[in-house]
């Protein structure tokens, strides 16, 4: 399958894409995965960043771009393993729950803080899998690293579009 | 008494990860017989996978386990597997180590200050609702994390989980010239520090006096950040070499923590910024002692509270040391020394911005690694955390569950414990009998 030709972002933004996550996390690694996917794929001009989804970082990395693309994992109460959410915001909710540790602060806070601070991209799309295990260890179990074909494809679909 | 039964308050959002942190607090006649805290994962996964590893990949292995504190990871396993090899890194690359760090600290410690926990004492729900009320404070924190990250990309070639660090130094070292930029930034943010500091110290602190012994890295001349000897209030000193004879892990029964004491003392340990602080702020740097003075802290600080004013401090002292090392700065001739593989078994403990961190590697003749262990603050402060939560519920039992979770919640940002990266709220299930 071909893919859709990369269209350059809009004038005077770059494009980022996000990995957020750990691959010594299991699930949590689908990010980093998708990240290192792209690396062959994406254009050179497509800035690729590895985060934790710390919210300064979040915002630096996405700052006065025409588009951000996120991937990253996320739990589901009930969860089904590999479902995928694609998510474009204009709007950020407020973060439901503060967390006890600096530990805890996540794409939440990163999207409330960049909105008051006028830090948002033009456009932010996320795409987010439904982990089955984010347990210490390494390796995507098999619904979650389907699923990251299907993100990579995805994101190269949103990039194309620009 | 009114008999509530079995409640649990609970509070839950859209995590990025799983991981439920758990507090369990059991009143009964007015008395809390019980607290107990289930908040961390040890890293244990990482001793195991460790196995079998070249002596080279611990500093990158571990870089892994933290995404707020690598270059803490880091620098405990290259202190570690050098004792084992019989290296001692030199002048200027150990400068180029503690510089590294001092970038952690400033901005592990600019992010629990403005992101997490000056908004419980200013009345917001979170560093949004401060943003949008202040939003010249919260740029402030930002600018400071960023001076932070600075360093590190610069030196670890990149902030979240650096790359350039190795056994023996660096893959790469700078070069003066590409410093300069870097002081520059530093000197805008002590500024920023400073005023950090100014503005914490003028906050409402509640009374709170922790009792606990205190544990800390010491070196006499300097403020201990990636090195030193242990030594706690209660007059205990050792080298790393003799932590796991002092530190006793147990396991408990709620958890998958071991719970850390001190051999032959009675109650818990408490590690981090007001250990550090207490033992060392005779060694603060200048600009830092200052500032610490006219916050009005004295030589030590045992309210848990008044840590976001430790911390405040403890940026000054990096950035004062980050300018220091880099105006002292003479490029190496080489990014490291050399180190052959020995068996044998080496320790390594630095102050990671949450305390003090403690990792041994068992070495074969090839440099294989037999055996790993990690011991990270939070494991060491849990049994502390909770003991302090036993009185802090105790003097407020009159409050509804509501406001006794959000209170709780508040009590554990104190000592931000590390979540291993994995738990994003906290579950409060109250027992009152």
């Amino acid at each position: 399958m071909t893919e859709p030709r990369q269209r350059p972002g809009r004038a005077g933004g770059h494009v980022v894409v996000i990995g957020v996550g750990n691959e010594f996390r299991r699930d949590d690694g689908v990010g980093p995965v998708v990240l290192s996917r792209l690396s062959g794929q994406a254009a050179r001009s497509v800035r690729l960043v590895l985060s934790d989804g710390e919210p300064a970082r979040m915002i630096e990395a996405w700052a006065g771009a025409s588009l951000a693309i996120v991937v990253d994992a996320v739990r589901a109460d009930p969860p089904v393993p590999g479902r995928l959410h694609r998510i474009i915001l204009d709007r950020a909710d407020a973060p439901e729950v503060r967390p006890v540790s600096s530990h805890g602060l996540g794409l939440s806070e990163a999207i409330g803080l960049a909105q008051v601070l006028d830090r948002m991209p033009d456009r932010l799309i996320i795409h987010a899998v439904e982990a089955a295990d984010l347990s210490q260890g390494v390796g995507l179990t098999p619904a979650v690293a389907a699923a990251a074909d299907a993100i990579t494809s995805a994101v190269l679909r949103d990039l194309a579009a620009g | 008494m009114t008999h509530k039964g079995d409640r649990t308050l609970s509070a839950a959002g859209i995590a990025r990860v799983e991981g439920g942190g758990s507090m369990y607090v059991r009143v009964s006649a007015g008395q809390v017989e019980e607290v107990r805290l289930d908040i961390y994962e040890p890293p244990r996964f990482f001793e195991a996978f460790l196995r079998g590893r070249s002596y080279t990949e611990p500093p990158d292995i571990t870089a892994r386990i933290c995404g707020i504190c690598p270059v803490a990871y880091q620098t405990s396993a290259c202190q570690a597997i050098e004792a084992v090899c019989g290296v001692i890194v030199p002048g200027p690359l150990a400068d180029l180590r503690r510089l590294l760090y001092c970038g952690e600290w400033i901005a592990s410690h600019a992010l629990h200050i403005y992101m997490l926990h000056a908004p419980d004492f200013l009345g917001y729900p979170g560093a949004v609702e401060l943003a949008r009320d202040h939003r010249d404070i919260v740029e402030r924190g930002l600018s400071l994390r960023k001076a932070g990250n600075a360093i590190m990309e610069l030196l670890g070639g990149r902030s979240i989980h650096p790359v350039n660090v190795r056994i023996g130094g660096f893959y790469r070292v700078p070069s003066a010239r590409e410093l300069v930029p870097l002081a520059e930034q530093l000197r805008a943010a002590l500024d920023l520090a400073l005023d950090t500091v100014r503005w914490v110290a003028g906050f409402d602190f509640p009374d709170f006096t922790c009792e606990h012994e205190l544990l800390a890295l010491r070196e006499p001349g300097v403020y201990p950040i990636e090195r030193g000897t242990l030594a706690s209030s209660g007059g205990l000193e050792f080298t790393a070499a003799d932590f796991e004879r002092h530190v006793i892990e147990e396991q408990v029964p709620h958890s998958t923590a071991l719970h850390a004491r001190l051999a032959g003392h009675d109650g818990s340990y408490l590690t981090g910024p007001l250990a550090r602080y207490t033992l060392n702020s005779r060694w603060l740097p200048p600009v830092a002692a200052q500032a610490a003075r006219e916050a009005g802290l004295g030589p030590g600080c045992r309210n848990p509270f008044q840590s976001i004013i430790v911390r405040a401090v403890e940026i000054v002292c990096a950035v004062e040391e980050a300018l220091r090392l880099i105006g002292a700065y003479q490029q190496p001739d080489r990014p490291f020394c050399e180190a052959e593989p020995r068996a044998g078994t080496g320790h390594g403990v630095t102050e990671a911005p949450r305390g003090v961190l403690y990792q041994r590697y068992d070495l074969d003749a090839a440099g294989a690694v037999r055996g790993a262990r990690i011991v990270p603050p939070t494991s060491q402060n849990q049994a502390a955390i909770q003991d302090d939560l036993r009185g802090f519920v105790q003097a407020r039992l009159d409050f509804d569950d509501e406001r006794l979770t959000h209170e709780c919640e508040q009590a554990i940002r104190n000592y931000d414990p590390c979540i291993s990266c994995s738990t994003h709220f906290l579950s409060l299930q109250m027992v009152r009998g």
